[in-house]
């Protein structure tokens, strides 16, 4: 048998890695900056717009609405005017993190919109600017909830990375699909779903303990 | 200090107008300690939040020692408000920052440099006697000593108002009353002015000197707390008082009661003065006392007597005249005559 099983594993493990962890970085700056802009947008103590928090939003709807599968499809052009390729790794970061944003996007506004609103009111009446309370009220009180986000937000782009794999995206679940079920090879199968539900507890501790940590609101 | 010129303050509510604050008008002076009364949605938060323009106003001026402060925008509004302290019932701390941090975030955002904090924080860490909390978070501290911390992130800025949200709705009896203690302390000590809203009057009562009473939304009556809470010129004021104090005989005792029952008020001077002694003597009526309290307010005496009196018809009817002569107030429950 020419097939590596332990060289496979380690290449396409270290695709997987590269989809989720780059895609992630994406949605944790840009979908964190989105997540804040549709708070900032929808309470009254900061910068209330309700025109720009309704586009916002309805964009974030649409991008959410689509099935990841089909948005892989529909980001095909788009993958190959920024990477200049639609196989790889690299050309399904694109779809991933489009995916991610939108996810994370939400899930932020949820975070920061929990923050008491009374202690971001006490923060405006000591005539602090809105940038510092944003940077040093808003963002630590809302960590442990945004670090929980991202965790749920990594387990699925764990999920979603595997999808990729069947549109030419490689990592561990693309392995798993070509040699374990298109090659009758179960127990490639079995080592990849192993990985996977491996990685996907490491990511949830890593994020449950450091949520944990960060979190001084109970004794 | 501050004066509310006309203020009004109103929301769109499901395509409806509501008058959250009607028209107040009146003025708080330097260096008192004002209290706001009124149930709850009578307005009063809306009415403080005006102060420091967290509550825009829908017409009106507000005036912040002589200036009008209704239109501050960006820098002229957070100086004003780093001037103007606040505190709340529910103390409003980070939850995810030391008692430390929480002071120093006001400090730092008002541009003092490290050193100058740290002294600060000290300083007022000091003034609140929780000097050996700086490093903990407010999940674990009492309900009193959130409150200290909030009281000086307030004062943080060097405030000349405080300005106070229901300051002890959420805190037991003894610790309400060391909270208003130290109010009272920071009010001496450093002349700040003091606006507490609160539906509970005992607070009032307790620390204010002059007070404002709210329903739905318009001030009804303004003046000394003492004789708002002695002599209540509104009937909703009357109403409100009655709710707070249950100092009532019961039912049954008067049903069984012989003879004439009345309520005697003293107030002030007249409540040092043995009155129920001389009618007993002079009317040669005999007298027993079923319920009595004084209670002081403002460090000034109120009397409260429930008083059963015995004896001939004539002399009780003169004995009652002199009675009501000589006190604040008397009120006849049971004639029984």
């Amino acid at each position: 048998m020419d097939f590596d099983l332990k060289a496979a594993l380690i290449l396409t493990f270290g695709q997987t890695m590269q989809m989720v962890i780059s895609s992630l970085l994406a949605a944790i700056i840009i979908g964190g900056s989105i997540g804040l802009l549709l708070f900032l947008t929808s309470n009254t103590l900061f910068l209330k717009n309700r025109v720009i928090n309704q586009i916002v939003g309805v964009i974030i709807n649409i991008t959410r609405s689509i099935p990841f599968l089909i948005l892989l499809v529909l980001m095909i052009p788009v993958s190959k005017a920024i990477v200049h390729t639609s196989i790889g790794p690299n050309a399904v970061v694109i779809p991933l993190a489009v995916a991610a944003i939108a996810f994370f996007g939400r899930l932020s506004e949820a975070s920061f919109s929990d923050v008491d609103n009374g202690v971001l009111e006490a923060a405006i009446a000591s005539g602090a600017s809105k940038l510092s309370i944003v940077l040093k009220i808003l963002l630590p009180e809302a960590l442990p909830s945004l670090i929980k986000n991202i965790t749920v937000t990594a387990v699925s782009l764990i999920g979603f990375s595997a999808m990729a794999g069947t549109v030419g995206g490689g990592g561990i679940g693309d392995l798993a699909i070509r040699y374990g079920y298109q090659r009758y090879e179960p127990e490639v199968m079995f080592i990849c779903v192993i990985v996977l539900v491996l990685l996907v507890q490491i990511f949830q501790v890593i994020g449950d303990s450091s949520a944990k940590k960060l979190d001084k609101s109970s004794k | 200090m501050i004066e509310f010129k006309h203020v009004s303050v109103s929301f769109k509510q499901h395509k409806q107008i509501f008058e959250a604050v009607n028209d107040a008008h009146f003025k708080i002076e330097k260096g008192e300690i004002f209290g706001i009364a009124g149930s709850s949605g009578a307005g009063k938060s809306t009415l403080l939040r005006t102060i420091n323009l967290l509550q825009t106003v829908s017409s009106g001026e507000i005036l912040v020692d002589g200036e009008n402060v209704t239109n501050y925008r960006r820098t002229q509004l957070r100086i004003l408000r780093r001037n103007i302290g606040m505190i709340f019932q529910h103390f409003n701390l980070a939850r995810n920052l030391t008692v430390y941090q929480n002071i120093a975030f006001v400090l730092k955002a008002a541009g003092k440099s490290k050193a100058e904090t740290e002294t600060r924080v000290k300083e007022l860490l000091d003034l609140v006697n929780l000097s050996e909390k700086s490093n903990s978070y407010p999940a674990n501290l009492s309900g009193g000593e959130k409150q200290r911390v909030a009281i000086a992130r307030a004062l943080a800025n060097d405030a000349k108002i405080l300005l106070c949200d229901e300051p002890t709705s959420a805190l037991d009896l003894e610790t309400t009353s060391s909270i208003l203690s130290l109010l009272k302390d920071l009010n001496k000590k450093f002349g700040i002015t003091i606006v507490i809203i609160t539906h509970e009057l005992d607070v009032i009562k307790s620390i204010c000197t002059r007070c404002a009473v709210m329903n739905k939304g318009s001030v009804v009556e303004i003046g000394d707390v003492y004789d708002i809470f002695t002599k209540p010129r509104e009937d909703f004021t009357r109403q409100l008082l009655s709710h707070t104090s249950h100092f009532n005989l019961p039912e049954q005792i008067i049903d069984k009661m012989q003879g004439p029952i009345i309520r005697l008020t003293f107030k002030g001077d007249n409540a040092n003065n043995p009155i129920l002694y001389y009618a007993a003597n002079t009317f040669q009526i005999g007298f027993n006392i079923l319920l009595g309290k004084v209670e002081y307010i403002n460090d000034l005496p109120l009397g409260i007597l429930y008083v059963q009196l015995i004896g001939e018809t004539e002399p009780l009817k003169l004995a009652i005249e002199f009675l009501a002569a000589n006190t604040a107030d008397l009120e006849v429950i049971n004639h029984g005559l």
